[in-house]
Order: structure tokens, then C-alpha cells, then sequence
């Protein structure tokens, strides 16, 4: 009590370097909560994928499509289940930067294998039965403020032109890492018009939808997919959803990389404000440590009482960065929400962010108390200030 | 005049500055007996404060030996020493060295927290010692609300609080003017004569000196 009294008010003597350390401290807390939650809003994208699942797509570049007629030969390999597919339609809504995720799907079919997205039956029913019809999800109806029965026009840009589509049904996420800002309509409507327009791009799907019986046969799954096609025109690469995914975040993933790198970063830049603050801080009070030891105190008792401090002043710091987080994270989920479809706190970042708060209270004391139990009382008490 | 509560003998102590060796005391004795009050003068850089470092315990002499209290400084280590300093020496400073954060009643209370005295009955320590100086009505007080005078009286009443066996001020009155002085020295001179507080005093000035029962002079590393 007497102890936590004395570094308490030991602690407010230098009062705005101490306001400026705490705010310093909060701030990078802050930054590393939000560092860390984009980091694990990526990864949640990522390990949304059903393990179950499996995308086929064609061994030269995504961007080449495959032939409608591998689904037979496919769903003829022993442990497939079902098959879907989707082809990407890359359109946009009167503004090309507006990005959001656009493709044709074989009909209500695609959902079967998409238990995720959950989508009223008599949705699906339409869904069928109207060609241009289009369910999106409810992130993306927000977004835009679309709702059923609205009337949208998508320009195409690897499908040229103007195409108009009737909004028949919202999807929404079955939890919160369930990407609902995709816009999926019937891939008949898109391959109708090619068959009239440009033949050649008729009857091609851009990937494969696998569900396969068991997650541990994925990889002989895969390759013997793979092997259906080898040396044919279409060569096929299978994997899963979820290595798939990773693939086409490659590049984002150097991205993420920095990211975490920047979030160790800031934790090291607020250790090195704290410890520039207990440097001064001991500096200054080293004749009194003198007088301390002089009374009879050992070095345990200096040493409290200058890591108490900052470990105090850090604790502040990083209890207030800890608190303006929930706002600010919440905040920037909410603006971020067209990259990040799903943007939870991940629940890892408290923990985490006060483990960084408490570490770099110790270590920042770590000199200043090597200093003031080192120095000897006759060189102390010679520093009169 | 009994025992001396502080032995001296042949002590040397020198200071390194650059390889350059700077002897400050050379084969020094100095005994001191119980209940006396010393006063040790000498000019500036003769060694005053160190020889009175050693005495108190918070330095160590290169050659001889010091005994305090019937202690053998030289047999202590570092933790043993911090405890024997607490239990056995008083400190005054000339600049005083109360902690800025505490009030007079914290910085009294201080050298207590060592010991297993309940809080109520430091308490009562405190204000006593506290009253003893004349400074009982002064206890929330913080330093900077306090004269210089006042606040060596509370680093008195801190010095005084473990009743401890030596009292060892270094130029208590050095920053003070003449009638803050005054006080001080007579608060001294009571411990002495009442309370039978052997004490040992550096100064330079000769009014402070009077007041003792002997004059020690430093120079050149040597007493006279
Ligand atoms: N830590 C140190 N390193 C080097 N030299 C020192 C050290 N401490 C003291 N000295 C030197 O030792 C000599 C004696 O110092 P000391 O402080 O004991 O003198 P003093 O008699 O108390 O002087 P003053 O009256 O000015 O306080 C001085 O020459 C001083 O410069
Ligand atoms: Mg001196």
C-alpha cells in the first residue's frame, strides 16, 4: 500500500512527461490491436474454408477457364460427392473501384455445397426459374443499399457490356467469419449471351466445387482429378478451399507479413519512449536512491520502485490503448467492411496486447534500475541537485 | 566518557582519476567515544566527507579498519551493512534529502518501514520525533512547502527516529542561514546532552564548530 502510494506519486511528478509517455503508449497499443485484428480478420477469410472442399481450377493461371464437360468425368473419381462451379464475371456497378465479388453459379445447385450461406428455399426456387435473377449477400445489400427486387446493372469487363440483373434473394452469413459480400447469379444467363456473341467462350466455367466424403482424402482426391486431365488441352491443379485460398492471397500475404512485422515494430518503439522516460526519470532521482540505500534499503526495494513505476506507467498507457480499441476497431470494421468481409476482434489481441503492455513496462526498467542499484551511495549522494 | 563507539585505525583511502591515484586520507587514526560530539574541519577537498563515509558505513577504506559500535565494518558485505547502517547510523546531509514526494511525516516514517513496528505504533514515533524538533503541527507538510531550517529538522527527526547509536551530519548547517543555524545546532546539542547521542560533524564554520566538545582538524589527509 505505502509501496504503490510512493511510485504512484513518484509517477506524477513530471506530470506531462508522464501524460505524454501514457499517451505515447496508448496510442501504439492501439495501432498494435488494430495491426494484429486486419492480420486476423485475413487469416479468418482464410480459415473460413470448409476443409471438405476442394477447387479445381486450371494448372496454367486462374484467369483460363475450363470446359463444362469435366464435371461428369469428375464427379466420376471415387470420394467426390458433389460437384458445383463458379465463373468470374468481374463487373462492377458504375464504379470499376467500388470492387466486389461477382460470379455465375450453376443455379440454387452452387448452394448445396455452400451450407454456409443461408438462403431461404423458396429463394432458390426463383432463383431457378428466373434467369437473371441474382441472390447476394447481406453485406454487400447494405453496402449498396440493394434489396430484393431491385434492378441492377453490372458492366462487364471480362464479359463486355451492360448486363441487368433482378435481385431476387439475400443471403445471409451463417456466422460471422462467412463472406457476405458476394453478388452470385445464374451462369445459363452469361453463357446464353456468349453462345450468341463470342461461341468459343460458351460452355467454359472458371473453377470447380468439390465436396469430397473425408478432409483426409483430399490430397489422392486432388490428384487424381488432376490426373484425369493430364495432357489433355485443359490441364487441371486441385487443391483445397483453403490452400486455394492462401494462393490467391499470395501476394496480400506479403502484405500481412509486414503488417505483423509493423505490430512487433510499434511494441518496440513504445519500449524504447518508456525506457527513454525511466532513463530520465532515474537519472534524476539517483541521489535519492542514494538517501534510500543510505536509510537502509536494499536493491529490491530500489528496484520496485523504479520498475513499479514503469510498470505503472505502461499499464496506464496501455489500459487506455486497450479501452479507445473497442471503438476504434469497431470503427474501422465498419469502414474496412468491402476488403474485410468479416472483421471480429479477435479475442487473442487483449491478451496479447497486455502481455506487450506489461513486458515493456519491465524491460523498460531494466536499465534504469541496472543503473540505480549500481551506482555506489558516496557517488549518489555526491549528485546534489 | 567510556568505550569509543567509533575506532578508526590506519585508515587510507584513495580516489582514482584517470590512472592518476588521488590519496585523500593517509594512515589516518580517530577514536571517538561514546556520547561525544566531534566536530571535523579542515578545508574543501581535505577528505572530511570521506572519512566521515567511512564512519557511517556507506564506503570502504582501501587499507585499516573501522569499528562502529563495536562492529567490524570491513567483515560486513553489502546487505549486512545497509541493515547495520539502519539499525546503528543517523544521517543529516547539508542539502537535507528528504524524498520531494513524501510528507514530513513520510519522510520520518521511512527508515521505520525496515523494522516491525506496526503502522500504529510508527505512528506514534513519528510524531514524537516530530515534536521533538518543533515541528509537530508541520507533519502533512510536503519540503517544498517547508523553510530550509524546517526541513533539517525533519531530516533530524529522521536521523534520530531508529534511535540509532551515532549521529554523523555532513555540514548540516552549510545551506542555512544563521538563525536557521542556530536552531539546528541547538537541536544537536540537545540530543547530545539529553539523549547522550554520540555525534560526529563536518563543517566549516567555527560557530558550528563551538558548539562541539572537540575539534578535529583534516588536512592533507591528516588529522590534528
Ligand atoms: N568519487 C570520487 N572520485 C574521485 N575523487 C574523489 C571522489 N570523491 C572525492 N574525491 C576527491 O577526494 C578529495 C576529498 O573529498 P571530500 O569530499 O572528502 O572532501 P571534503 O573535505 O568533504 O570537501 P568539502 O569541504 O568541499 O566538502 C577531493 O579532492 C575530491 O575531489
Ligand atoms: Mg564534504
Amino acid at each position: 500500500m505505502y509501496v504503490f502510494k510512493l511510485i504512484f506519486k513518484n509517477a506524477m511528478r513530471h506530470r506531462l512527461r508522464t501524460f505524454l509517455t501514457i499517451l505515447g503508449i496508448a496510442v501504439a497499443i492501439m495501432s498494435f490491436g488494430l495491426l494484429r485484428t486486419v492480420v486476423a480478420a485475413w487469416h479468418a477469410g482464410v480459415t473460413q474454408a470448409a476443409p471438405d472442399r476442394l477447387i479445381t481450377r486450371s494448372r496454367i493461371s486462374i484467369t483460363f477457364t475450363l470446359p463444362i464437360a469435366q464435371k461428369e468425368k469428375i464427379e466420376q473419381v471415387p470420394g467426390v460427392e458433389e460437384v458445383t462451379f463458379g465463373t468470374w464475371f468481374g463487373g462492377y456497378f458504375k464504379d470499376p473501384k467500388d470492387f466486389f465479388a461477382n460470379f455465375a453459379v450453376p443455379g440454387s445447385q452452387y448452394f448445396n455445397l455452400y451450407p454456409e450461406f443461408l438462403v431461404e428455399p423458396d429463394v432458390l426456387e426463383t432463383f431457378d426459374r428466373e434467369r437473371n435473377a441474382a441472390i447476394i449477400g447481406a453485406g454487400l445489400a447494405e453496402r449498396f443499399g440493394w434489396e430484393v427486387g431491385d434492378a441492377v446493372t453490372l458492366t462487364g469487363m471480362i464479359y463486355p457490356g451492360e448486363w441487368g440483373f433482378v435481385i431476387r434473394g439475400i443471403y445471409e452469413g451463417r456466422d460471422e467469419t462467412t463472406d457476405d459480400q458476394q453478388f452470385l447469379f445464374n451462369w445459363d444467363y452469361v453463357d446464353q449471351r456468349m453462345l450468341e456473341e463470342a461461341p468459343m467462350r460458351a460452355g467454359q466455367v472458371g473453377w470447380w466445387v468439390i465436396r469430397i466424403d473425408d478432409p483426409a482424402k483430399a490430397a489422392r482426391i486432388s490428384k487424381e482429378i488432376d490426373a484425369l486431365f493430364d495432357n489433355s488441352a485443359d490441364e487441371t491443379l486441385t487443391e483445397t478451399e483453403a490452400a486455394f485460398q492462401q494462393s490467391f492471397v499470395a501476394m496480400a500475404g506479403t502484405i500481412v507479413f509486414s503488417l505483423q512485422v509493423i505490430s512487433i515494430m510499434v511494441i518496440g518503439i513504445i519500449l524504447l519512449v518508456a525506457a527513454n522516460t525511466m532513463a530520465m526519470t532515474a537519472r534524476e532521482r539517483i541521489s535519492e536512491y542514494a538517501v534510500l540505500k543510505t536509510l537502509g534499503f536494499g536493491g529490491g526495494h530500489i528496484m520496485g520502485l523504479v520498475a513499479g513505476e514503469s510498470v505503472l506507467i505502461a499499464c496506464l498507457g496501455g489500459g487506455i490503448g486497450l479501452i479507445l480499441m473497442i471503438p476504434l476497431l469497431n470503427g474501422v470494421g465498419a469502414a474496412l467492411q468491402q476488403w474485410f468481409p468479416a472483421f471480429p476482434i479477435d479475442p487473442m489481441t487483449y491478451p496479447q496486447a497486455a502481455l506487450a503492455t506489461i513486458a515493456v513496462g519491465i524491460l523498460a526498467a531494466v536499465f534504469p534500475v541496472w543503473r540505480a542499484m549500481r551506482v555506489s551511495i558516496v557517488d549518489g549522494l555526491r549528485r546534489v541537485g | 566518557m567510556s568505550n569509543p563507539v567509533v575506532e578508526v585505525h590506519n585508515v587510507s583511502k584513495m580516489y582514482h582519476r584517470d590512472r592518476v591515484e588521488i590519496p585523500v586520507l593517509n594512515d589516518l587514526s580517530l577514536s571517538v567515544p561514546d556520547g561525544e560530539f566531534v566536530a571535523l574541519m579542515g578545508p574543501s577537498g581535505s577528505g572530511k566527507t570521506t572519512l566521515l563515509n567511512l564512519i557511517a558505513g556507506i564506503d570502504r577504506p582501501d587499507k585499516g579498519t573501522v569499528t562502529v559500535a563495536r562492529t567490524d565494518l570491513s567483515g560486513l558485505n553489502e546487505s549486512d551493512m545497509a541493515k547495520w547502517r539502519s539499525r546503528h547510523v543517523g544521517f543529516i546531509f547539508q542539502f537535507y534529502n528528504l524524498l520531494p514526494v513524501l510528507t514530513a511525516f513520510g519522510n520520518v516514517e521511512l527508515p521505520l518501514l525496515l523494522t516491525k513496528l506496526s503502522k500504529k505504533e510508527r505512528e506514534e514515533r513519528v510524531k514524537t520525533a516530530l515534536d521533538l524538533v518543533g515541528l509537530g503541527d508541520r507533519m502533512d507538510h510536503y519540503p517544498r512547502q517547508l523553510s530550509g531550517g524546517q526541513e533539517q529538522r525533519v531530516a533530524i527527526a529522521r536521523a534520530v527516529i531508529t534511535d540509532p547509536t551515532i549521529l554523523v551530519a555532513d555540514e548540516p548547517t552549510g545551506d542555512l542561514d544563521k538563525q536557521s543555524a542556530e536552531q539546528i545546532l541547538d537541536l544537536l546539542d540537545g540530543l547530545n546532552q539529553q539523549l547522550q547521542k554520540t555525534i560526529v560533524m563536518v563543517t566549516h564554520d567555527p560557530r558550528a564548530a563551538e558548539r562541539a566538545h572537540v575539534q578535529r582538524h583534516l588536512d592533507k589527509g591528516e588529522l590534528t
